[in-house]
């Protein structure tokens, strides 16, 4: 597996989950939003906390968009859920939430399933590149003949 | 009655997200490598290329369209329903979509890893 694969599916998973918690933790500041004063929620954009999760998810788009622009949807898609795990790391360890024995179950499934799939190939071989690559037997000929 | 509803509005959350993903894995396919746009023309570049595709914006606007359709089926039901059961079938349908519309090799590799996600996060809100 090379580097670059390893270090974009680190960045998607970290920068998604990081993003997630750092938000949670800003919005505790907060407080609860009701209807009446739904104004209030722009404070948000105040909060530190809330400014670093939305930075943080700003940077999980770019590498899933980097990612994108060089593997398959389906290669890239299980790094996102990857960031569920971080989620459950954190929220253990940083926010101090109970994570139930269920929750660890999900989190070694999806951590299964991402390996399963980071270790096969990242893009589909298309047609067109493999013909570039070898060109096909009866072109091979038609050069001969000219 | 109430439990239709949002099963329709899950099922649009999930149709609109998985196909805004589809539209973006085909808008950065036709983009090219953004890592070499970046080194060529600097972030700004990489940003006018990206904005300038109209299927990422189309994209985009589904996956808006799939945010809200999030926040009328958590004002219908639980979130605890709601989110992972919408997570979980959007990497199926994901899936499902990358095969016959971009055409994607996915394998038996790919199905096991798709499904073991799906159960993964259904288990997280135990």
């Amino acid at each position: 597996m090379k580097l670059k694969k390893i270090f974009i599916y680190l960045a998607i998973a970290c920068c998604n989950g990081t993003g997630d918690v750092l938000l949670k933790r800003g919005m505790e500041n907060l407080g609860e939003i009701h209807l009446n004063h739904w104004t209030h929620i722009f404070n948000a954009f105040l909060d530190p906390w809330v400014v670093f999760g939305i930075i943080c998810l700003a940077g999980f788009f770019y590498s899933y968009l980097t990612a994108l622009s060089w593997a398959d949807l389906t290669y890239v898609l299980p790094a996102t859920a990857f960031g569920y795990v971080v989620t459950a790391f954190l929220s253990r360890f940083f926010l101090h939430e109970a994570v139930s024995p269920w929750r660890w179950a999900g989190v070694l499934l999806i951590t299964c399933g991402v390996g399963l799939v980071a270790r096969g190939p990242s893009l589909t071989e298309r047609r067109k590149d493999r013909e570039e690559d070898a060109p096909l037997p009866a072109v091979k000929e038609q050069h001969e003949l000219a | 009655m109430s439990s239709l509803k949002l099963w329709i509005a899950i099922g649009m959350l999930v149709l609109a997200s998985s196909s805004g993903d589809v539209m973006l894995s085909a808008a950065m396919k036709r983009i090219g490598d953004l890592d070499l746009i970046r080194m060529e023309k600097g972030l700004l570049g990489v940003i006018s290329h990206v904005v300038r595709e109209k299927l990422f914006l189309l994209g985009l606007c589904c996956l808006i369209f799939s945010f809200f359709c999030l926040l009328t089926a958590l004002s219908w039901g639980d979130a605890s329903l709601v989110a992972p059961a919408s997570a979980s079938l959007t990497y199926i349908c994901s899936a499902i979509l990358a095969k016959f519309l971009l055409h994607e090799n996915v394998d038996r590799r790919r199905w096991l890893s798709a499904a073991l996600v799906c159960v993964g996060v259904l288990l997280l809100v135990k």
